[in-house]
């Protein structure tokens, strides 16, 4: 039943272009936890054993055949929003947001599965509602309340960032199945209606970053104490960067969260416009190459996943990059594939691996 | 095995992946313009910032320039102090912090708001200090709780402190934190807010020299401001030691004679000005400034009606009373209208047209000549001479003196005293002069007044025959290797000399006044050294027709003692002059405190002791009790202040 052609049509350029990015990410760690001292497993080798339980993920996602995936959209989405909803009841409340769920053995995070389900869920509904013509006001009414539904769940929360993400590969993927032009305006319109009318709906913490966005110096040893020492890092990194391990913001613990959402300032500070060069064009390769994907899928359930993949892994990349470098207020969205963390490692890896399953399957009906 | 390519084939699509594709490419270009702008463009800029984010500035207080006597003796040392501060920026819960503090510190948590409170004005990133000069114990209890108190550090900085006690307080002066106000001032131009500076006596006057430059450790330090590493140390340079020309056991003598009464002393080197001692009572302990004084503190010593912050002997202005007789015994003497021979009966009183001007000795002194009018402080006899010599003779013998002027003080702060004549109160009263005036000018009542420091310079230049010399404080500036950067030579202000048969006639007056019975200090002489003085008393208060005794009258208004005297008389080396606030009686309240100090001035030297140059005479065998002395018990006139008879029926 293992088909051999699978194997021939395995996309290892994609899968290499993760790994690098992955390694770097690895580097990146070991040299910003080197001074920290911990008896517990360093971080660097906890990074690796994600990335491995990632890749054994990727394993089971591409030997099943993405298409099941189509039956099973809406009963995932289900259970999804139950968890959501059961997060808001139950949920595990750490550091003023409630996101986690403790099973027990091991803490799931359901926003977290969101992501991936929402993707799911419409590329099922783009696939099974075909149409020549761009989709008007009225039929985006269901994908609308489809993303609606989990977004307003991950606000209340709150968690800002994965709300703004989910919403944008939600959006993402309704853009590409073809709005009409008239449409697009009037939802755009509505759209900065509703910002600024959310801007009401917003907690204390979360106004106070889009204001220190604004104007970080307002506050420098408070809100705007991330951006500041970002941008002093990312900055005084120059061309050539101050060499590994020898960040001076980094190392000397200036930079706040510098392993998880902030890797990469100690990365450009490190090494420098080139090395930043380097990361992004790899990033942009694998956007690039989900894209790829995509447009050389078998059907159109594929195309929509890979879409769908690619914006989730793009946005992240996008909105990471664009806080850490002072273009967007600080939300907590982590680089995929480099920034520290099991969670952030393991959703990526999902999408990574319906990508190469799409991939693997092109030629297949 | 294009099978699919009727899916993929599409236009439409093919169209949209271009857009996606053109659009992600675009966002990354975005990102790289941005990287372009703050890695390439800006970089120094925030290369700049990084800098000075991992590097501070910890300032390291120079310790301050010892002072020294004569004799290099340390007077004002420096010895460590701890202070408990805390760096702002780390605390997040101030609140909790305090309460922890005030248990390890034992202060009282409303006061340590208060400091907090005060130091959220200062500069961010300067520590906020809690807690000043905490004793061992505290310091370390804080130190083992540090990793519980975030932000809490302890700071060593250096203090004076006082190896021989409280000596000259007001002379050496303390410090106090600089002042907003001051810090706006040119000289005080390098100075940074929290810098100590000395706010009076040497410490002030001579801040520049003692304060030394700051150095300054360049430390890298991570976001909690723990030091990681030193960068670069600069080493503070310690300020200049400076010799004084004070004697610290001449200093410590008079001091402890004047016990706790108020007044001053001043203890002056008559051949060069140099001063020995000089005292201002009541004082101040500096060690207590050192420590950091509580405003409660503060508010006492600022509001004690004594004056204890008050250098006296600079700013003390009291009438000189008798002890002026000297000058006008001089200015008589070198006028003409009166010499040694010159006899006076005293009744007891002398009348000038219809006012009588009473004799402090009710029943007269009989016949009285120059040395009996000085041994014995006869005021008939300075009345009647008085009437012949006229206030501007007079005014202008004691300007020769040093009197009614300042002195140059090197700190300054000096009064001017006053001489009165004709043209000052003309100017000051539009009045025309009396005779009677000049009278009682003439046993240094009436306008007439003189700061201590005044008056052993004006000692001074009778002993050694009518050279002022500008009082001298400090002796030499030295830097830390031991070099003299900076000596001080006497300086004469100015010279009218005494003719020599005046000097011998009015030095043995004064020799008589202690050596020999009935002179008003006889009680107070010294066996193995004849010195010469003079009393005197100074009305506070008119006390009018009615005699009480001493301890009817209330303190503030009792009689100001005066003791002037030079030593040895044949040879002389120090003036000394006495000021004892209320202290009734030169002869007992003043005189002791000059016996002291010239007994300790000696005692030291005693391989350069003089012989006395004349025998002394038989103790108190002979002569009754002496007059005016109200050692004796039972004497006449009970608790008489020798200057308080004339005013008695004096109508003016």
């Amino acid at each position: 039943m293992f088909d051999r052609r699978l194997l021939t049509h395995f996309d290892w350029a994609l899968l290499l272009v993760v790994l690098v990015i992955a390694a770097l990410g690895v580097l990146n760690l070991v040299g910003v936890t080197a001074s920290w001292s911990s008896s517990a497993l360093p971080y660097y080798l906890k990074q690796i054993a994600w990335l491995g339980v990632g890749l054994i993920i990727v394993l089971i996602i591409c030997s099943v055949d993405y298409r099941r995936l189509e039956h099973m959209a809406f009963p995932l989405y289900g259970i999804t929003l139950l968890l959501l909803v059961l997060v808001l009841a139950v949920g595990h409340t750490s550091m003023g947001a409630t996101r986690w769920l403790n099973l027990g053995f091991i803490k799931l995070q359901p926003s977290e599965l969101a992501k991936v389900v929402i993707i799911i869920t419409m590329a099922c509904y783009f696939t099974r509602h075909d149409q020549p013509l761009p989709f008007s006001l009225r039929e985006l009414a269901i994908p609308a309340l489809l993303l609606a539904l989990p977004t307003a769940l991950i606000m209340k929360q709150p968690d800002l960032g994965t709300a703004m993400i989910v919403l944008a590969i939600g959006g993402t993927m309704a853009l590409f199945a073809g709005i009409g032009t008239r449409t697009l305006l009037f939802l755009a319109a509505t759209g900065l209606a509703g910002a600024g009318g959310g801007w009401f709906l917003l907690h204390d913490y979360q106004k106070q970053r889009i204001l220190t966005f604004l104007n970080p110096e307002g506050d420098p040893l408070g809100a705007g104490y991330h951006i500041i020492q970002s941008k002093i890092a990312v900055g005084s990194g120059g061309f050539f960067g101050k060499g590994f391990m020898k960040g001076s913001q980094s190392q000397l613990s200036f930079l706040p969260e510098r392993h998880t959402d902030f890797a990469f300032s100690v990365f450009a500070e490190e090494w420098g416009f080139w090395g930043c060069l380097v990361l992004l064009a790899l990033f942009l390769l694998i956007v690039l190459w989900g894209l790829r994907s995509g447009r050389h899928a078998a059907d159109r359930f594929g195309t929509f996943l890979a879409v769908g993949v690619t914006a989730m892994l793009f946005w992240h990349i996008v909105i990471n990059l664009g806080m850490v470098i002072g273009l967007l207020p600080v939300v907590g969205v982590p680089l995929p594939l480099f920034s520290y963390g099991g969670t952030s490692m393991i959703t990526t890896m999902i999408g990574v691996g319906m990508l190469l399953n799409v991939s693997m399957r092109r030629f297949k009906f | 095995m294009s099978l699919n390519s009727g899916w993929t084939g599409n236009p439409l699509l093919k169209k949209r992946f271009v857009v996606l594709a053109l659009c992600a490419t675009g966002f990354f270009l975005l990102l790289v313009l941005r990287l372009w702008y703050l890695q390439i463009i800006r970089a120094d800029h925030y290369r700049n910032l990084a800098e000075r984010n991992r590097t501070r500035y910890i300032p390291i207080v120079a310790p301050r320039g010892g002072i020294y006597d004569r004799n290099g003796q340390l007077l004002a040392d420096n010895r460590p102090a701890f202070d408990i501060s805390v760096l702002r920026q780390e605390v997040d819960d101030p609140e909790a912090l305090l309460n922890r503090l005030s248990v390890l510190l034992e202060l009282d948590v409303e006061v340590l708001k208060e400091r907090w409170q005060a130091g959220l004005r200062g500069p961010r990133f300067r520590p906020v200090p809690l807690a000043r000069d905490v004793e061992r114990p505290v310091l370390e209890r804080v130190m083992e709780n540090t990793v519980d108190l975030p932000g809490v550090l302890a700071e060593v900085r250096p203090v004076r402190s006082f190896p021989l006690g409280p000596l000259a307080p007001h002379l050496i002066g303390y410090l106090g934190e600089v002042t907003e106000e001051e810090l706006r001032s040119q000289s005080f131009a390098h100075y940074q807010p929290g810098d100590f500076i000395g706010k009076s006596g040497l410490e002030r006057g001579l801040e520049s020299w003692l304060a030394g430059q700051d150095g300054e450790r360049r430390v890298e330090v991570d976001v909690l401001g723990k030091t990681l590493r030193i960068l670069r140390t600069q080493e503070p340079v310690s300020g200049h030691r400076v010799y004084l020309t004070l004697r610290a056991d001449v200093q410590e003598a008079a001091q402890q004679a004047f016990g706790d009464r108020a007044g001053a002393a001043v203890v002056m080197d008559v051949r060069t000005g140099e001063i020995l001692a000089m005292v201002s009572k009541p004082d101040f302990d500096p060690a207590q400034f050192a420590r950091g004084l509580t405003s409660k503190e503060w508010q006492a010593l600022q509001n004690d009606s004594r004056h204890p912050l008050q250098n006296k002997s600079l700013r003390g202005q009291y009438p000189p009373g008798s002890v002026f007789k000297i000058v006008t015994a001089l200015a008589a003497l070198k006028a003409g209208v009166a010499t040694a021979h010159t006899r006076v009966y005293c009744t007891g009183a002398s009348k000038l047209g219809n006012h009588t001007f009473r004799c402090w000795k009710w029943e007269g002194h009989g016949v009285t000549d120059l040395k009996k009018a000085l041994k014995e402080s006869c005021d008939v006899w300075f009345y009647e001479v008085a009437q012949q010599l006229g206030i501007e003779r007079l005014a202008a013998t004691a300007r020769e003196f040093g009197l009614g002027e300042e002195l140059g003080f090197l700190l300054g702060g000096e009064r001017k005293g006053l001489i009165p004549d004709r043209q000052w109160k003309r100017a000051r009263f539009n009045a025309p002069w009396y005779h009677g005036e000049t009278v009682i000018a003439a046993i240094g009542q009436g306008y007439v007044l003189t700061t201590p420091l005044q008056l052993a310079s004006m000692m001074a230049a009778v002993a050694n025959g009518g050279t002022v010399y500008r009082p001298q404080i400090v002796r030499r500036i030295e830097n830390v290797e031991g070099r003299v950067v900076r000596s001080f030579q006497p300086q004469i202000l100015q010279r009218h000399p005494v003719a020599p048969a005046h000097l011998k006639a009015v030095h043995e007056a004064l020799w008589a006044v202690v050596n020999e019975p009935g002179g008003t200090a006889w009680q107070q002489r010294l066996p193995d050294l004849p010195y010469a003085g003079k009393t005197g008393t100074a009305q506070v208060a008119r006390m009018g027709a009615v005699r009480r005794r001493e301890s009817e009258i209330p303190y503030h208004l009792r009689d100001h003692a005066l003791f002037t005297a030079f030593a040895p008389v044949g040879n002389p080396e120090i003036a000394v002059a006495v000021v004892v606030e209320h202290g009734s009686h030169g002869s007992s309240a003043a005189a002791p405190i000059a016996r002291a100090i010239i007994a300790r001035y000696f005692k030291l030297e005693q391989d350069r002791m003089p012989t006395p140059r004349t025998a002394l005479p038989a103790p108190a065998t002979a002569a009754g009790p002496p007059d005016g002395t109200d050692e004796v018990p039972g004497a006449e006139p009970p608790a008489a202040a020798e200057a308080a008879a004339p005013f008695t029926s004096t109508s003016e």
